[in-house]
């Protein structure tokens, strides 16, 4: 086994255990920088960080190698880098709040609590898939985790996010909505009508834009104007800020203010989670629009999950060895997950005209 | 135990490769993200990454071995605490390596989205072309090479004419269509969009009203309902609704129809669409030559054209002509297979399964006659008439859904113009009236292929 060495701190990553203050909620001050995250969480909660990131960071790895060895087929967008964003989103809120996201979907549907079999098992389209082998990667949908989907039309959750937050304005229910898409999607012309009916409803929605820089081999400065993505509300007096998306306590801290803004009542909210891919686009990627070593680098230095293993291990939250049983029990629920995925049948010939429409009473 | 590292497929297609390169050697220690190894295909070269980390074991194919067959066994990767004597044990379950994930020197697709399937070339003759002069040289070329030709000769021929699209010019297109066009022409004329399809479709049309000759590329059709409203509203109607004052000579292109395993929003027909609508021209070629003769057509036309290609031929080879200035009439279909017992007609892919389907009933002694309808608006209804009157059976083939579609267009036209020709009622192949679904045994169940076509062929010949 190679030991892995734990790479220095950077000096920003040297947090101290402390109580912090209640963020007060400032919602028209805008953020000049990305907000600097302390340590300020408890040991369990490091801990269930590290695990729901490592869990999805295995997960994905392993679909990567299922795909090389013919299981899955099509599309599979791997979400390797980005784990903190939606790790660090689903701490600041609830599990009633809904969810709906494109089609690198795989760790938000983790990240809901969906379970890793079914997510694997629709990827090898299999019965005990959550879309019955219907959907694969980019289609799985789960109501009772409130997870609206995996989308595979670039733009579509932004306006699809803003119904179910108007379903929930409408429902005086005080659940928010988290509307995940790309820095490409961010110039869909949905995406602004969909800003002008959330500001103009108040409408109690997220828009959090993953910018990992790349739209499949096209980088954000060559395909925007605006390249600061989150003053792309401006016009709609929609507030937004920036958040370093590779910490999972800034995304989290990110998110739990901007969530207080909408449960206040006063409507939309724009996040950008600075992020990263480190795979291609989607399985295979030519790869020549960014450099090995811009991957490397990202990987060396801002990687999630490294980040917050040494703030475990900095700050004493926990040993190695309970690190090392978190990998272990990862590891057995991904292979789980996966023998599961290649074991459970195809759907039986008959579910190909299933579904396709419904009677009113099979919809009660 | 130790884990296998197997040869890994870079698409659900691929079979075999080349390992050709060996990154780490026995007893290296390799990280996860490492680079071991690089394997090769005929269309990429991709570089294998460690997922797990450890020790390189014994390497069982040595660099340079070509043909090794997808999930072969590789080499091992020792876990903490093994030896490579402990890897003589048989490996454990699992894949030491990743799929690919870069291929630094693709010169091929395999692209962003699906990896193109490689299709096996159709074991058919082609009828010779009456277009092509007798004695004509032909050059082997893919459909691909053969759309991306067409492009540059007319941008060659025509300073008004510019490409511009999502990933068309620094990626080379998302399928590498217009790849090496940015190279030649700059990036004034091959022009990379921002996701935008209703825009940029709006955009190509408004520059197409000043008088430039816009392409507009789809990375593939599906997004092509982003922008559906200006292709209908603004494109195709203008030219009426001016009185004939403003004429749109645009082209709206890219694949169409079903690609490999990406279900619902990515794999659809829309040719029945678009064919339904006045004012627009709508080619569909299957072949590299008609792709190549109707694409450069379609690019002078003064109309706006909606060209429909198709992902899986992308990569198909066929013979194209040597001719300085090849250009086909939009409008016309072609018998690919002449034949006195049945018409089988079809577009795009189809005609690939059509042609399979001819040679298998040839084999049992039905001759087959197969027409490529190339254009689907305006239909060449003539052609397939009269090869009805001559055959008095039909069977009409299209991978797009049954209801609505360019086969129950052609069904009301030989109802109009051939009923008593028939010596039975004419039978569809299409795609299952369903959303494409992701699994496997499903989206096979879903799409036409040569033997349901062999099987309504026998049907109208009352021979089953
Ligand atoms: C309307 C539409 N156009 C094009 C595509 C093809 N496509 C799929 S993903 C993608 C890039 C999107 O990039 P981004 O929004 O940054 O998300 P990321 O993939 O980086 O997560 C493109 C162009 C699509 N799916 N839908
Ligand atoms: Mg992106």
């Amino acid at each position: 086994m190679v030991v892995r060495i734990l790479r220095l701190l950077r000096p920003a990553d040297i947090g101290v255990f402390m109580a912090k203050a209640p963020a007060t909620d400032k919602p028209k001050a805008r953020r000049k920088a990305a907000p600097k995250s302390s340590v300020d969480a408890t040991p369990e909660a490091l801990l269930q960080f590290y695990r729901d990131m490592l869990l999805i960071r295995r997960f994905e790895e392993k679909a990567g190698q299922m795909y090389g060895m013919g299981l899955i087929g099509g599309f599979c967008h791997l979400y390797i880098g980005q784990e903190a964003v939606v790790v660090g989103a689903r701490a600041a809120t609830e599990e009633s709040d809904a969810v709906i996201t494109t089609y690198r979907d795989h760790g938000h549907m983790l990240a809901c609590g969906m379970d890793p079999r079914g997510v694997m098992a629709e990827l090898t389209g299999r019965i005990g898939g959550y879309s019955r082998g219907k959907g694969g990667s980019m289609h799985m949908f789960a109501r009772d985790k409130n997870f609206y989907g995996g989308h595979g039309i670039v733009g579509a959750s932004t306006s699809l996010g803003t119904g179910i937050a108007l379903a929930n304005r409408y429902l005086d229910n005080n659940e928010v909505t988290l509307t995940y898409f790309g820095d490409g999607a961010a110039n869909q012309g949905q995406v602004y009508e969909s800003f002008n009916m959330a500001a103009l409803w108040k409408l109690p929605v997220l828009y959090i834009i993953e910018n990992n820089q790349y739209a499949m081999g096209t980088s954000t400065a060559r395909s925007t104007a605006q390249t600061k993505l989150h003053k792309r509300g401006d016009a709609f007096g929609i507030p937004g800020s920036e958040c370093d998306g590779m910490d999972v306590l800034a995304v989290r801290d990110a998110v739990a203010k901007a969530v207080k803004h909408m449960r206040a009542g006063k409507g939309p909210y724009i996040l950008e989670a600075m992020t990263y891919r480190y795979r291609g686009h989607s399985m295979s990627d030519p790869a020549k629009y960014r450099t090995r070593d811009e991957v490397t680098k990202v990987r060396k230095e801002r990687d999630p999950i490294d980040h917050i293993r040494d703030q475990i291990l900095e700050s004493g939250a926990a040993s190695e060895d309970a690190l090392k049983a978190i990998d272990k029990e990862v590891k057995a629920i991904v292979t789980d997950a996966a023998d599961f995925a290649q074991q459970s049948p195809e759907p039986d010939l008959s579910e190909l005209y299933t579904d396709i429409v419904i009677t009113a009473d099979a919809a009660e | 135990m130790p884990i296998a590292i197997t040869m890994p497929a870079l698409s659900p297609t691929m079979e075999e490769g080349t390992l050709a390169k060996w990154l780490k050697a026995e007893g290296d220690p390799v990280a996860a993200g490492d680079v071991i190894a690089e394997i090769e295909t005929d269309k990429a070269t991709m570089e294998i990454e460690a997922v797990d980390e450890g020790t390189l074991g014994t390497i069982l194919v040595a660099e340079g071995t070509e043909g090794v067959k997808v999930n072969t066994v590789i080499a091992q990767l020792l876990e903490e605490g093994e030896d490579a004597g402990s890897a003589q044990a048989a490996p454990s379950g699992g894949n030491g390596a990743e799929a690919p994930t870069s291929a630094p020197d693709t010169p091929e697709p395999a692209a962003a989205p699906v990896a193109t399937p490689a299709v096996a070339k159709p074991v058919v003759t082609i009828a010779a072309d009456p277009d092509i002069p007798a004695g004509t040289a032909m050059t082997e070329i893919t459909v691909r090479e053969a759309l991306r030709d067409a492009m540059a000769e007319e941008m060659r021929r025509d300073e008004s004419v510019f490409l511009m699209g999502e990933e068309v010019a620094q990626y080379q297109g998302a399928y590498k269509v217009s790849q090496g066009l940015l190279e030649e022409f700059g990036d004034k004329r091959v022009v990379d969009t921002p996701i935008t399809e209703h825009g940029f479709a709006g955009v190509g049309v408004g520059a197409a009203y000043r008088g430039l000759r816009p392409i507009v590329e789809f990375m593939t059709f599906n997004f092509a309902l982003q922008a559906i409203d200006h292709i209908i509203n603004s494109a195709a109607k203008t030219l009426y609704m001016s009185g004939g004052a403003m004429p749109v000579p645009i082209v709206f292109r890219g694949p169409n129809g079903a690609a490999a395993r990406v279900a619902a929003q990515h794999s659809q027909n829309f040719a029945s669409w678009y064919a339904s609508v006045p004012g627009l021209k709508v080619v569909a070629p299957y072949s590299a030559a008609d792709a190549k003769g109707l694409l450069k057509a379609a690019i002078r036309d003064p109309n706006p054209v909606i060209f429909l290609e198709n992902e899986i031929l992308y990569g198909v080879s066929q013979e194209v002509p040597d001719l300085e200035d090849y250009v086909l009439p939009i409008g016309k279909a072609r018998v690919v297979r002449p034949g006195t017992d049945v018409t089988i007609v079809a577009y795009s892919i189809s005609v690939r399964d059509a042609l399979q389907a001819g040679e298998q009933l040839a084999a049992e002694g039905i001759d087959a006659e197969v027409i490529d309808l190339r254009t689907l608006r305006p239909l060449d209804t003539a052609t397939v008439v009269e090869s009805v009157r001559k055959t008095n059976r039909i069977v009409a083939v299209e991978e797009g859904w049954p209801v609505c579609g360019i086969c129950a267009e052609i069904a009301a036209v030989l109802m109009e113009q051939a009923f008593d020709d028939l010596d039975a009622p004419m039978v569809r192949v299409t795609g299952e009236d369903v959303p494409m679904p992701y699994a496997a045994n499903l989206e096979a169940l879903a799409l036409p292929n040569p033997n349901k076509i062999v099987q309504a062929a026998k049907s109208v010949c009352y021979r089953d």
